[in-house]
């Protein structure tokens, strides 16, 4: 039997869901998706503080949960780590106190001491003592993750643990939590609605929208190869265009589509037909800024070019929407650093060239509809 | 100075808290952590002590609790002495007036608790007795401790209910509230601004004593 966390969940209301999920020990599963979208729920339904009308969790060999068997294993016997959002300490005890709460299955005599060797793993040696509200927030939410580790769980469950402090801490607090993860035999559940958290700390990353898990996979790959539309607008991809598919070039590994009248160079792709529409999408990253003063051989690369409509500077770097093929259809979105958007004299208005690189275009099914789904 | 009818409110107070305590910490808990169908009529009920004059809720208890009611015959055949008219009875009716006071603060002290608190305790797999124990009572402790002052404080006072129930038979029914009535009624002014004065500075003391702690204990959690 498969080693970790395994969690099917169905329902149809209060909160819909159609999840499932896994995480092996050791790794750390994003469940990302926007507000709503029924990713605390999912959590909550993991440790056993809410019944789905259906499903099955299993944890390694232990059933915790299934619907069809009317099993249904109480929270405090589910052996969970649970890192609540606002971090939930219980505010009238010390840290120490805090932690040793969640070790009563050991004995007394050596609760305190192991309490102190958890707090000191996550940085918090000299302030046993204090009460939460003595803590700052960063500190509360180390104190959150000592009480999760003493409890041994067989997982960690981590909600939005990074949304109640401020930047700077946050930033610590990432590095810390890579850290851990290193030593952590246990699978991790991480909850964010934020992409650039699950991209640095996850191993896996999973979408999850109106309570549905749309696609799982290491986390670049999800972010720029989506299997939908749907989760291609989730993930934030912003240049996502139709096309029509012309071959395949098995010699040189590519796919050949046509797309307001340019033939673009696509990564292999075979599971398209010539002949059939697809909705292709490429992240910003695979758009080359082709420079004025420096021509360069990546230029070849699929040439497009366009007048700039929009030029939106956001601190270090400047936001670009550039009409191709007419100002009428959807721009296409890139981001450059500010030095270089300065040195090639971009502005509005000005008429530019792009290589879309080959690898980074993406094909996924034509979607006709082009609107979120509906709820189920 | 009646001593007898002070000892005997002091009795009176005491015994009601007593009873009250357990009832009120389980009936507050339950109705702070949880929703079912029904619950606001059940919350009235338990409020209706507090707008009921105490003459009507008096009658009611004379006649649910008098000799000819299946609760007085009950009592009558078991302990040999009618229910009206005696501690006992007077010692039920007191319990049945203060239910508001005693539960609705100390649900307040429990719905003061942040929901989650209640799940983080179950994933740090304690039992739900350890729960109430270690967490849910030391954070409802400023409720549980206003209830029981406005409890005590509040069976010191009453008299309508007391006067219906009980009578005023000195030793077993004539509380202190009775006696400074009982003293004005005999132009014995004297006499009832004494008794009145203690009753005042001991409610005083009483609910002193709870802002105090109530105080203490937030400077304490919040720092």
């Amino acid at each position: 039997m498969a080693e970790g966390i395994r969690v099917r969940l169905q329902q149809s209301g209060p909160i819909p869901l159609d999840a499932s999920l896994q995480c092996t020990p050791g790794q750390v599963l994003a469940l990302v998706g926007p507000s709503g979208s029924g990713k605390t729920t999912v959590l909550r339904a993991i440790a056993g503080l809410l019944r789905a009308a259906a499903g099955e969790i299993h944890s390694n060999s232990e059933c915790w949960f299934d619907a069809q068997r009317s099993i249904n294993i109480e929270t405090r016997h589910r052996r969970v780590g649970y890192v609540f959002q606002n971090y939930a300490l219980f505010p009238h005890l010390s840290a120490l106190h805090n932690v040793m709460e969640a070790m009563l299955d050991r004995p007394a005599a050596e609760r305190e001491s192991r309490a102190r060797d958890v707090l000191a793993r996550v940085r918090l040696s000299g302030l046993e003592d204090r009460v939460p509200a003595a803590l700052s927030g960063g500190q509360q939410q180390r104190v959150a993750v000592a009480r999760a580790l003493a409890r041994e769980p067989k997982v960690l469950l981590l909600d939005e643990p990074f949304s109640a402090v401020d930047r700077a801490t946050r930033q610590r607090l990432y590095r810390e939590l890579a850290e851990l993860k290193r030593d952590l035999a246990m699978p991790v559940i991480l909850v964010t609605h934020d992409l650039d958290e699950a991209l640095m700390l996850a191993d896996q990353l999973c979408v999850l929208h109106q309570g549905r898990t749309l696609q799982i996979g290491e986390p670049y790959a999800v972010m720029t190869r989506p299997d939908t539309v749907e989760v291609a607008q989730l993930v934030g991809l912003r240049n996502v265009f139709r096309a029509g598919v012309i071959g395949h070039d098995e010699a040189r590994a590519l796919t050949i589509i046509e797309w307001r009248g340019h033939r673009l160079e696509v990564r292999l792709q075979v599971a398209f037909e010539p002949g059939t529409q697809v909705t292709w999408v490429i992240p910003q990253g695979h758009i080359m800024l082709h420079r004025r003063d420096r021509p360069s051989r990546g230029e070849r690369e699929n040439p497009v070019s366009g007048p700039v409509i929009e030029c939106l500077p956001m601190g270090e770097n400047v936001a670009l929407s550039v009409a191709v093929n007419g100002l009428d259809r959807p721009p296409l979105f890139l981001t450059v650093p500010a030095h270089v958007a300065r040195r090639n004299g971009i502005a509005t208005g000005v008429e530019i060239g792009l290589s879309l690189l080959a690898d980074g275009i993406h094909l996924m099914p034509s979607d006709d509809t082009r609107t979120p789904a509906k709820p189920r | 100075m009646d001593w007898s009818a002070l000892t005997l409110s002091l009795k009176l107070a005491a015994w009601t808290v007593l009873i009250l305590l357990p009832l009120g910490i389980w009936a507050g808990q339950a109705l702070a952590a949880h929703h079912f169908r029904g619950k606001a009529w059940v919350e009235a009920l338990l409020a209706l002590p507090l707008v009921l004059p105490p003459t009507v809720l008096g009658y009611y208890l004379l006649v649910a609790m008098g000799s000819a009611s299946p609760i007085g015959q009950f009592y009558e055949s078991v302990f040999g002495k009618p229910l009206v008219f005696s501690f006992e009875g007077l010692l039920l009716a007191s319990v049945i007036f203060n239910i508001p006071f005693a539960i609705q603060p100390m649900q307040r002290g429990f719905e003061a608790i942040a929901p989650e608190v209640r799940d983080a305790a179950a994933c740090c797999g304690l039992s739900r007795w350890r729960t109430l124990w270690r967490i849910e009572l030391p954070l409802a402790w400023p409720g549980i401790l206003s209830a029981v002052v406005l409890t005590f404080a509040h069976t010191l006072g009453e008299f309508g209910v007391v006067l219906m129930v009980g009578g005023s038979i000195p030793g077993e029914t004539k509380t202190v509230a009775i006696a400074i009535y009982d003293r004005v009624q005999a132009f014995d002014t004297a006499g009832a601004g004494v008794m009145s004065a203690v009753l005042l500075l001991i409610s005083l003391l009483a609910i002193g004593a709870a802002y105090f702690t109530n105080a203490r204990t937030r400077i304490r959690r919040h720092g």
